[in-house]
């Protein structure tokens, strides 16, 4: 069982790391690795809304916290002089610690009213970033430097990436990495004991609690988790634009989330990556059919929808059925 | 003062029939409507085209935009809504499906009408002034007495037809309705055209003062949203009592924190999420809902 675990990886690696960038260079569509880049950051953030998915909860509020943690990661940029690696973690952190304080209320919600409350919090962050002094309105932050050089003893880990010639492929290589990094933690959550305890939840938080489950512990827990995905992935994508608005993530984004996560199947730990994927991609593909390319998105949507409820992945159930 | 509070009345007699709609189907079918923003837009569409291209009287022309959301609300419900509803694992997925949906109409809208925005000639000239304390256009206050009338209406029929009394039950108890010989597949159809034939009256409504345009669906639905979350979710006072606060909310906030500029959402919002937090089911709703 491990040996097929570790030759999956093993395989998906090779393929992200040699020969998609081999794929890239012979057909020359350079664009391709901001696409991809995006799509790894996307459903990095998508990761942390299949976990609130995961324990119960439809959260349409992923986007506030991408866009908190891309203002974190800015405004210690700009303003305190910390460097882009250490701010990554400190954003998440920083996600984390606000959801603690949102989540603790609007954890006791559930279904519609918790999906309704996580949606309008994307609109309560978008509004606050428009407010405050510290985030300069609607202008946002701007000119953003690019990742510095990571060291360690001595060692460079990480190169500059001002003095690369192609940033995009370092920023790729950092997000696929980031991806991977964060579905390995989210598979390794769902394969422990807290991953049992979160399916509790899911099934019905009563009796959960009856049997002695910490259940508000657990939601912010996996709550905070959650965020924190979100706030990595938020303060990554800021660096890659180098720029930071309040409508850089906003209600669309937070729903966009939420479907990748049923695109891709709510049962399946990789559901989340696929589907958005899927979304971005299906969506950058059918750039070239100009104005029907809304009409035809959406048309794919509800036929996907319509065939397969469960999400893309269910496919897989079928097959070990027959 | 009182032109706010008129102001308010006025706005939350639209932003009601809007929540109505969308809390009858959610009450039916434990649907989250995301379309029900582009349906509305469609709506005024369809008023627009009858009225300016075909020179249809307004009041037919709405009737019209009433009836053809009813058909394209019975058809998305029998043929996408409730053959997912019966495969899916989880009630969720009809939010994505929802949501495809409301692309598919806003894309539908784009190539039939274009993007531009729209608007009818009003349809009562002159202006209701009572020595400058409110001040009101006529057509604004016709609209508004419509828009009273049409809830009246829906509550009647919700409360005395035989069509009205199934679906309570339905919104109730489904599996005890079900038993007691509720045709459900019937009624949840009924119940969906009922909900957004509501949506299409009031674009209709509205294209006459404010005008319509493409953009206005997603945030007619998140407005819609909130609404149906004050007053409690499927439950259809609630609906009503939602709008006329958040229209009494904006009006009021839009001409008191006006100099501290775009930040009466922001309030709204959050008092919204604290009022949730100490009352988790809105002001009726069902617990859990």
């Amino acid at each position: 069982m491990n040996n097929k675990i570790l030759s999956r990886v093993a395989i998906f690696a090779i393929a992200v790391y040699i020969l998609v960038p081999l794929f890239i260079t012979l057909t020359g569509r350079l664009d391709f690795y901001y696409t991809l880049t995006s799509v790894a950051l996307l459903s990095i953030s998508s990761a942390g809304v299949w976990l609130t998915f995961y324990i119960g909860r439809i959260n349409i509020g992923q986007g506030a916290y991408s866009l908190a943690g891309g203002y974190a990661s800015a405004i210690l940029i700009t303003q305190y002089g910390f460097s882009f690696w250490s701010t990554l973690p400190l954003a998440g952190l920083f996600c984390a610690a606000l959801s603690v304080v949102i989540g603790l209320p609007i954890l006791r919600l559930r279904g519609v009213y918790f999906a309704m409350v996580t949606l309008i919090l994307t609109e309560v962050m978008r509004l606050t970033a428009l407010a405050l002094p510290i985030t300069h309105g609607a202008k946002g932050i701007t000119s953003l430097p690019l990742p510095g050089s990571l060291e360690l003893f001595g060692i460079t880990l990480i190169p500059d990436f001002a003095t690369l010639e192609n940033p995009k492929i370092a920023f790729y290589i950092m997000a696929i990495t980031l991806m991977i990094i964060v579905y390995a933690v989210l598979w390794r959550i769902v394969n422990s004991r807290l991953g049992h305890l979160c399916r509790s939840l899911q099934q019905n938080e009563e009796l959960a609690s009856s049997i002695g489950v910490n259940t508000t512990y657990l939601r912010v827990l996996t709550y905070s988790i959650s965020s924190f995905f979100g706030g990595i992935a938020g303060a990554s994508f800021v660096a890659i634009t180098q720029s930071v608005y309040p409508s850089s993530f906003q209600v669309a984004d937070s729903i966009n989330f939420m479907l990748n996560c049923f695109l891709g199947g709510l049962g399946y730990v990789f559901g989340p990556m696929l589907g958005t994927l899927m979304l971005y991609f299906g969506w950058d593909l059918l750039f070239t059919i100009g104005q029907y390319q809304m009409l035809v998105y959406s048309s794919l949507l509800i036929i996907l929808m319509l065939f397969l409820p469960n999400g893309m992945l269910s496919l897989l159930d079928r097959k070990e059925n027959r | 003062m009182e032109q706010i509070v008129v102001n308010g009345l006025y706005l939350g007699a639209q932003y009601a029939l809007i929540a109505l709609g969308l809390t009858l189907i959610f009450s039916l079918m434990n649907v989250m409507n995301f379309a029900h923003g582009q349906m509305y837009v469609l709506g005024g569409f369809v008023t627009y085209t009858a009225v300016s291209q075909f020179d249809i009287p307004f009041f037919i022309a709405l009737i019209i935009s009433g009836l053809t959301l009813a058909i394209v609300g019975a058809l998305i419900e029998k043929f996408l809504f409730r053959p997912v509803i019966k495969k899916s694992k989880r009630d969720e997925s009809t939010m994505l499906l929802a949501a495809g949906i409301g692309f598919f109409l806003d894309s539908i809208i784009l190539l039939l009408f274009g993007e531009k925005q729209r608007g009818v000639p009003k349809i009562v000239d002159g202006v209701f002034n009572w020595d400058f304390k409110i001040i009101m256009p006529y057509d604004r206050i016709v609209i508004g007495l419509i828009a009273i009338a049409m809830i009246i209406t829906f509550m009647l029929i919700m409360h005395y037809s035989k069509a009205g009394r199934a679906m309570r039950a339905l919104a109730q108890d489904k599996v005890a309705a079900t038993l007691m010989g509720v045709d459900v597949d019937r009624y949840q159809m009924i119940g969906f055209a009922l909900g957004a034939m509501l949506a299409g009256v009031v674009g209709g409504l509205l294209v006459s003062i404010t005008g319509i345009n493409l953009g206005m669906g997603g945030p007619t639905s998140t407005k819609a949203f909130i609404m149906i979350m004050i007053g409690g979710a499927g439950v259809i006072p609630g609906a009503i009592a939602g709008g006329f606060i958040l229209g009494m909310m904006e009006s009021v906030g839009l001409s008191v924190l006006s100099e501290y500029g775009d930040i009466t959402y922001l309030l709204i919002f959050a008092s919204l999420m604290i009022f949730l937090a100490i009352r988790p089911h809105g002001l009726m709703g069902k617990p859990w809902g």
